[in-house]
């Protein structure tokens, strides 16, 4: 890790193409290699991009959340997490928002429904809502953002297990959606599974490629920042120099050690 | 001598605005110092940043032997900060407004009374604060001040909104501080008045102060 | 002073405000009643479903009316920079944490009550075991108490804050939300299934968040 970006440049375009080319095998694979599902024909080819997907959204909160805690605690406090964590977040909720559109553009050829409350999906909704409440708070400027933030990111990582638990449980209870869980948890064999793992692959090259670039540039938003404010002093004291009380122009006091 | 307050090139930020652009001052126990500046000098700015409410951008800054950057609630204890505002509750009246302050700072709210009595507010004790003058707010946020017994009191142009008989009640704690063991920095337009109060006068210019540090300086040793 | 009897004198404070300004009780409360009337609008009383979801419209009315709450709890330290005036008491941050919680938790325990009444009234609904009930509310509410507060600290000095605190608030105690519903089903007989374990989860959501309050109280206090 380097000061102006996570990966030094040559590793960061490395990966970049990787992750375009590995995009592409993953097209090739999902759509002509892989087999059509026995019972859903091709729309289950969907799922080559939706667990890829659901993987990613929960990954880049998990990395928000790490990267928080290690900004709060005294001893690795460093803006580097802060930025990290921010980059983190607004990949992972383009990723939520892309798992939550093809579950539903999956489901509906399939089971005939657009939405189902299981604990996956609606764990996986709520994720979304977290995001967009940590964004929110992300826009709002100022000295303590990377606190506020931080804490607020703790907050709601800590609710996604119990979200996931209670309407888990809540399911079960009612035994609904018994055929939609079933199949969800069907085996995967084969070219299938291949094809899954490396969707999950591409996708992940994908993410770091994505919180390098974002990661740069929070860098050179925070360039910019220090030489304005290093611009407002000067013009500050200028100003001071002006309109102080018959002042001699000196702006430093007497042997002061700086 | 021992310093109560040393900064060296504390910059001090609000939002994106460099408030205090690089201060050096140095205030030794027992003195009364004189703040003086144009408006938006960052007076206010300097004070708040000394009751660590504010977060010191760069620079050093010690206040009562705690390093601001480390850990700016460690001396609020022992700082009385006389603000623009009183932090008071509009529905509580002024005796309840009073309790809870000093209760909060540890003592048992028997001091209420005498405070209310020094500062002139025994009449008005069961006011509801929404319902005071300026003035009368102005006595209650120093009746605050005064019920936590601190060792460095920093007014914020303590004498605006006060009638004569306000004034007097100041310049009366002010004048008593020394005696009392206490330090105090006044932040003030009032120049007459506060000139013949204070022992030494800082002027603060566009975030930077004239006259901030003490000879000697080397011979000082932060408390 | 020890931290309970520091966050007795917080609560304190804000109680004896809300006894003085009347806030909570005739405004939010009226709110609160509102909504379960609208519920009813929206829903066909004839047909028993209002009784069926009663509790779930019972408890996203207390929701609701707990934003109030939270946003009321914390406009009043916005009145005369009483925030800096908190920050610069001296009193340990953990402890104005449980004082501003407990009073926003007792408000709303009042607002319950009288919400329940209005429920009970309305919706046609039987009770079957009371002891249910007020677990239930009990972990519920200090649930919602403890996040409101948290939340409501860390919006505190933000422009944004009264459209803020619902968007962070609401998704983080859906759990609760969930959990008390069931319960409250199973306490008012119209469903089978147990409603103690779900009170357990509800007290678990509630000391986990009470805790994390108390540590990032300060903190956030500090920035707003």
């Amino acid at each position: 890790m380097n000061e102006e970006g996570l990966l030094n440049r040559r590793l960061a375009t490395v990966i970049g193409w990787s992750a375009l080319v590995s995009l592409g095998v993953l097209a090739v694979l999902g759509l002509w290699v892989a087999p059509p599902d026995a019972v859903q024909r091709d729309a289950q080819r969907l799922m080559y991009l939706h667990v890829p997907a659901a993987w990613l959204a929960y990954l880049a909160f998990g990395v928000t959340a790490l990267a928080s805690a290690l900004y709060l605690w005294r001893r690795t406090r460093s803006a580097v997490w802060d930025r990290i964590a921010g980059a983190s977040a607004e990949i992972g909720v383009v990723f939520t928002a892309l798992t939550l559109v093809l579950g539903s553009l999956w489901g509906r050829p399939v089971w005939g429904i657009w939405w189902a409350w299981d604990a996956r999906l609606v764990t996986t909704a709520v994720l979304f809502f977290l995001y967009v409440g940590y964004l929110a708070l992300r826009r709002i400027p100022g000295p303590g953002r990377a606190t506020r933030c931080a804490i607020a990111a703790l907050i709601a990582f800590v609710d996604v297990p119990i979200v996931h638990f209670s309407v888990d449980w809540w399911r079960t209870l009612h035994q609904e959606g018994t055929v939609f869980n079933e199949e969800l948890k069907a085996q995967i064999h084969g070219t299938m599974a291949f094809t899954l793992f490396w969707g999950v692959v591409a996708f992940t090259l994908v993410y770091v490629y994505l919180l390098d670039r974002r990661y740069r540039l929070e860098v050179l938003e925070e360039g910019r920042d220090e030489r304005e404010l290093e611009q407002a002093i000067a013009e500050r004291v200028a100003s001071g120099d002006a309109d102080g009380p018959g002042t001699s122009g000196e702006l430093v006091d007497s042997g002061a050690p700086r | 001598m021992p310093l109560v307050v040393r900064l060296r090139s504390a910059v001090c930020l609000l939002g994106r605005f460099p408030a205090l652009a690089g201060v050096d001052l140095d205030v030794a126990a027992g003195e009364v110092v004189l703040l003086s500046g144009a408006n938006g000098s960052g007076k206010t700015t300097l004070l708040r940043l000394l009751a660590g409410l504010h977060r010191l951008h760069s620079g050093t800054a010690a206040v009562l032997g705690h390093d601001l950057a480390l850990d700016r609630r460690g001396a609020r204890r022992a700082i009385g900060l006389l603000g623009h505002e009183t932090g008071c509750y509009d529905d509580l009246t002024v005796r309840e407004n009073l309790r809870f302050a000093a209760r909060a700072a540890g003592s048992d709210g028997a001091v209420c009374d005498a405070v209310l009595e020094r500062v002139g507010l025994t009449a008005q004790a069961g006011v509801t604060h929404g319902r005071l003058s300026a003035g009368q707010r102005r006595r209650l946020a120093l009746a605050v001040t005064l019920s936590r017994d601190p060792r460095l009191l920093l007014l914020d142009e303590p004498h605006a909104g006060l009638d004569a008989a306000g004034r007097a009640v100041l310049d009366t704690v002010v004048a008593s501080a020394a005696g009392e063991d206490r330090t105090v920095i006044i932040a003030s337009h009032e120049l007459d008045r506060t000139r013949a109060l204070a022992g030494r006068e800082v002027v603060l210019a566009g975030g930077v102060a004239r006259d901030g540090v003490l000879e000697r300086a080397s011979q000082a040793v932060p408390v | 002073m020890n931290l309970w009897r520091e966050a007795w004198l917080v609560a304190g404070k804000d109680l004896r405000i809300e006894a003085r300004s009347r806030v909570t009780l005739y405004q939010v409360l009226p709110f609160g009643l509102i909504v379960v009337l609208l519920f009813a609008f929206a829903l066909d009383p004839s047909r028993g479903v209002l009784s069926r979801v009663a509790p779930g419209l019972f408890w996203v009315a207390v929701l609701l009316a707990a934003l109030l709450a939270v946003a009321r709890s914390f406009q009043i330290e916005t009145e005369n920079a009483a925030r800096d005036g908190l920050r610069l008491s001296g009193l340990d941050p953990a402890a104005v944490f449980l004082g501003k919680a407990g009073a926003i938790a007792l408000q709303l325990a009042v607002l319950e009550v009288a919400l329940g009444a209005g429920v009970a009234l309305l919706y046609d609904v039987e009770l079957r075991s009371l002891g249910l009930l007020v677990a239930a509310a009990v972990a519920a509410t200090a649930g919602v108490a403890a996040t409101g507060t948290l939340y409501g600290v860390l919006a505190a000095g933000l422009r944004v804050r009264e459209t803020l605190v619902p968007l962070l608030l609401l998704p983080v105690v859906a759990p609760v939300m969930l959990g008390a519903t069931r319960a409250w089903e199973a306490g008012l007989g119209s469903a089978t299934a147990d409603g103690w374990p779900w009170v357990a989860l509800l007290a678990l959501f509630a000391a986990l968040y009470t805790s994390i309050g108390m540590l990032a109280f300060g903190p956030l206090l500090e920035e707003a």
